[in-house]
């Protein structure tokens, strides 16, 4: 029938539009693999911990995807959210009130990102040798700030993304699942919804053609870097929430693991295609291969090797697509 | 010439370090009228409409619309001047749908609250509306939802022109907007350009056909190592002799008149100083 | 259609670099120039400290102290750190550096027991007196003097007492170790297992993990273990942030009950968990002592000639509240005086 055609044609156009598609599938298969070869992978208390332990590099990730489409790459995004997790936690203990600490964090990680976009933008640099340099100084800021403590967290504010609750008694989710799925829902809309996402996904495809329509460049990329930065900042209270104890030692390789989170959510490395939907989910793929592995019994170096694999997958896969479509 | 120019350029200047792209351009459209630019490949055809377009910001000279002398800082206020313009390479998102393109950078709300307080787009007004631009154009193509990178070059051409009719309030230009299309699809552009003139609005048509050029328009400016070296009418001039003003064998006298240049540049064998 | 633009090339092409970034930032090693004030350090005795990190207490105590003692002594410090943990190429960078600077002697924690002998070597062979600090080296005589914890000593204290709490319980173990390939980390790891007598690889260990000594990772790496299996009531632990991730995670299950729970630092902020009975016990070692007898024999090197040798063992000291027969211990009181950080 004709019908079958063109169904299938459509599919097909829906994968491709649909860019979190493919990792969506992969997501499942691997769930699946790990319910058939372990008995404790699929009980709802181990998907919590899964997704408990997805947090903080999935809010990492989602600033980084806002980045990533604009065609940037954002180096600091962690040590942004370390910094702002030891502002916080300090100001804490030394007398200041809770809620002034949590915006002093939040504040100093969104001037963090406006300070690069604004860099990226007024100098014309390549945003991967800016946040080279951001991550660099924050990192140093960060020890210095901490002169070799940690911070342990006992306010209540602070630890508050951490507070569980037990749906039916049986399925434990926390305050922060729930903050991060409202903010992957803003940005969702944010992106799809809004002209502002219009722009950024045009910005990101081809600048030229974006400025030629009338779309103000520099300034959509600036408020790109400022929102990422503030989701950093929420990162931080996220971090918090996990682990009542802020190190400057952190999260050093959590620029790099949210990076893997948005190429394995199908979001392009070369900027105007992907979703934090995407990102969501490529963030449950890494913590869903960690916990399953280890349940498998699989050494950690394993484990690595197999996030590795994927990483180079999705970017072939995104290379592969581009280059049929051209 | 009594009427006042819709818009007009005077000494135009810009350079791209030691190569000058226009050198003291002069411009005039009229009301109503299609005015053909013509030129050789780097003659600066394309760098005086984005001069006029806001494209880019020449290093002297005025642009005036309507006589009134403006400074175009960027694409937009050329647009927020109703001119509107059909980029030689489109300027258009390639990962974005048809819909989105049509509309980028002026896109529509929802009406209410929605649109006020939460900024929401109006997908649905804005896809019938580009459903229905381009199909008063002829463009057809599957579903509005289509990224713009499936179509064919054609296809993309034919939103990329039909962004510019729908919007275009003053003035419309376009950069060889029938370089990529066949025979067909050529004939319906012609055809837009005729109706976009029937409605009132002046059109500037960047092209190297010949054929299409007298077809259509109603004056010829040729333009040449930067500026225009002259401003004929079709109905006055052969093919032949538009030619030759392009490539340098003629030249425009002093009192109208054409005259021959040197053999030499003639047999074509000297470039550009 | 769309000319590429040159910026968006290089951006691609830096973007594939991604993974450069690491290493790039790596590469350079910190300084920090703790000199005693005064402009004329050129007669002063130049002693060169090269830690692992500057950023872990445990190294700004091994520096602090060093410093102190240097000032006491109208000595100038040169302290130098990696970039992180086994950031060898750092290590040999700041090295190389102290040579330059003609320090005297220079005392070093080596972030990998093999890893930086070249340039130790090399510094040896310009007269210079090399003492490892903390961490010893393979082979040992690389060195001319280690000034050390006996890591696998203070494995062994944190096994022993650990077996001796279980009682007569048979041991269900789940071990939070450190960097793969760190020396410390396998030291520590070997004499734990030495301590509660059980063998690498023997099925009463339920699971390891490496965790970097990382509270983050340590809480991940437990909740992933239990996941697999409940039924530990023994736990290692490199340090005291690897052990405070762990008992998070134990928390959170609610397996706190009957689960020993050991670590290994002395840290301030790890004596105070023993105190306030987030573990049973921590391992305490003497970074102090490290840090003013190194500096101490490089002053005694540059005024005499006379070189310290051999390994000379800083201590290693159990501090629990709970004490238990066999296993000497002090309390968290004199461990709370005794603490660095
Ligand atoms: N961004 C730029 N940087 C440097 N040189 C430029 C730039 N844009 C145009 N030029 C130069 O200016 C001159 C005029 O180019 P322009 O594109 O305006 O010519 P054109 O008449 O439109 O040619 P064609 O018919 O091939 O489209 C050329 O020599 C071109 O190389
Ligand atoms: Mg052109």
């Amino acid at each position: 029938m004709a019908t079958k055609a063109l169904n299938r044609t459509s599919v097909a156009e829906f994968v491709l539009r649909t860019p979190a598609v493919g990792p969506a599938l992969a997501l499942l298969v691997a769930i699946v693999a790990f319910a058939l070869t372990t008995d404790t992978f699929l009980r709802l208390d181990n998907l919590s911990l899964v997704v408990q332990q997805s947090l903080v590099v999935g809010t990492l990730a989602l600033g980084q995807t806002l980045v990533i489409l604009t065609a940037g790459i954002d180096l600091a995004n962690a040590a942004t959210a370390v910094l702002g997790t030891l502002l916080m936690a300090k100001l804490v203990l030394t007398g200041a009130p809770a809620p002034l600490a949590l915006l002093t964090g939040l504040v100093v990680a969104a001037g963090i990102g406006a300070a690069t976009g604004g860099i990226v933008t007024s100098l014309r640099l390549p945003p991967f040798i800016v946040t080279l340099g951001t991550l660099t100084i924050v990192t140093a800021v960060s020890r210095i700030y901490a002169d070799g403590q940690s911070f342990p967290v006992t306010d209540g504010l602070l630890g508050f993304l951490g507070t569980r609750q037990y749906l039916f008694g049986q399925v434990e989710v926390t305050v922060g699942m729930g903050v991060a799925l409202a903010m992957f829902l803003v940005l969702w809309y944010a992106l799809t919804r809004t002209a502002w996402g219009k722009h950024v996904y045009a910005v990101g495809n081809d600048p030229e053609a974006a400025r030629l329509s009338g779309i103000h460049v520099r300034r959509t990329v600036l408020s790109v870097y400022l929102v990422a930065g503030i989701v950093y900042g929420i990162a931080a209270w996220q971090a918090l929430g996990r682990v009542p104890n802020a190190d400057p030692n952190a999260f050093q390789t959590g620029n790099l693991d949210s990076i893997t989170a948005v190429v394995l959510g199908g979001t392009s490395l070369f900027g105007g295609r992907g979703s934090v939907l995407g990102t969501l989910v490529g963030a449950l793929i890494v913590s869903v291969l960690r916990s399953g592995l280890t349940q498998a019994g699989i050494d950690s170096l394993y484990q690595d090797v197999a996030t590795g694999v994927l990483v180079i997958l999705a970017v072939a896969v995104d290379r592969f697509s581009r280059r049929r479509q051209r | 010439m009594t009427r006042e120019p819709v818009l007009a350029a005077r000494k135009l200047v810009k350079r791209y370090g030691k190569v000058t792209a226009i050198d003291g351009a002069d411009f005039d459209l009229l009301p109503g009228e299609v005015l053909a630019v013509v030129g050789d490949n780097g003659a600066g055809k394309s760098s005086l409409i984005k001069a006029l377009s806001g494209a880019l910001v020449p290093d002297s000279g005025q642009i005036l619309v309507d006589g009134n002398p403006v400074r175009f800082h960027g694409p937009l206020d050329a647009r927020r001047a109703g001119i509107e313009t059909v980029y030689q390479d489109l300027a258009l998102a390639p990962a974005q749908d048809i819909a989105s393109n049509l509309f980028l950078g002026r896109e529509r709300r929802r009406p209410g609250l929605l649109g006020r307080v939460f900024r929401m787009l109006d997908s649905g007004g804005m896809r019938a509306e580009a459903e229905r631009v381009l199909g008063d154009l002829g463009v057809r193509v599957k579903s509005m939802q289509q990224p713009v990178e499936t179509l064919s070059g054609g296809q993309r051409q034919g939103v990329a022109v039909a962004r510019a009719a729908a919007f275009g309030t003053r003035v419309v230009i376009m950069d060889e907007p029938t370089a990529a299309l066949g025979v067909a699809e050529a004939a319906r552009v012609l055809d837009l350009i005729g109706r976009i003139r029937d409605r009132g609005l002046p059109v500037v048509l960047i092209s190297h056909n010949m054929p299409h050029v007298f077809e259509i328009a109603d004056r010829i400016h040729v333009h040449r190592l930067g500026k225009r070296v002259a401003l004929v009418s079709p109905r006055e001039r052969t093919m032949n002799e538009v030619v030759g003003l392009i490539t340098g064998a003629l030249r425009m006298g002093e009192n109208g008149q054409l005259e021959e240049v040197s053999t030499v540049a003639r047999t074509g064998l000297t470039t550009r100083p | 259609m769309g000319q590429r633009r040159p910026h968006r090339t290089t951006t691609r092409g830096l973007a594939l670099l991604a993974t450069g970034a690491m290493l790039l930032t790596g590469a350079a090693c910190t300084s920090q120039k703790a000199a005693s004030s005064g402009g004329d350090s050129g007669g002063k005795i130049k002693i060169g400290l090269v830690t692992k990190t500057d950023s872990n207490p445990y190294f700004v105590e091994l520096r602090e102290s060093a410093k102190a003692e240097a000032d006491k002594s109208g000595a100038e410090l040169i302290a130098l750190a990696g970039k992180f943990d086994g950031d060898n190429d750092g290590q040999v960078a700041a090295l190389e550096n102290l040579v330059q600077q003609g320090v005297k002697a220079i005392l070093v924690t080596p972030s990998n027991s093999t890893g930086i002998l070249g340039a130790i070597k090399q510094a040896r062979d310009k007269g210079i007196l090399v003492i490892a600090l903390d961490t010893r080296t393979d082979p040992e005589s690389a060195v001319d003097a280690t000034l050390a914890t006996d890591n696998t000593e203070a494995g062994r204290l944190e096994g022993q007492y650990v077996k001796a709490a279980l009682g007569d319980r048979p041991p269900a173990v789940i071990m939070l170790d450190g960097t793969p390939g760190g020396t410390v980390d396998q030291q520590r790891h070997d004499g734990f297992l030495q301590g509660i007598g059980l063998a690498e690889g023997a099925p009463q260990i339920l699971g390891a993990e490496p965790t970097n000594g990382d509270q983050n990772k340590a809480q991940q790496a437990m909740e992933n273990l239990l996941q697999r299996n409940s039924s530990v009531n023994a736990v290692y632990n490199i340090n005291e942030p690897a052990a405070r991730g762990g008992q998070a995670a134990l928390q959170a299950r609610g397996l706190t009950d009957g689960v020993v729970v050991g670590a290994i630092d002395g840290g301030c902020q790890g004596v105070r968990d023993v105190q306030a009975g987030k573990y049973a016990v921590t391992v305490m070692q003497f970074p102090k002592k490290m840090a003013e007898q190194g500096v101490q024999a490089g002053v005694e090197f540059a005024r005499t000639g006379k070189k310290l040798s051999g390994f000379v063992n800083t201590g290693a000291v159990v501090i629990t509240d709970k004490p238990v027969p066999g296993v000497d211990s002090k309390d968290t009181a004199w461990g709370l005086q005794n603490c660095w950080g």
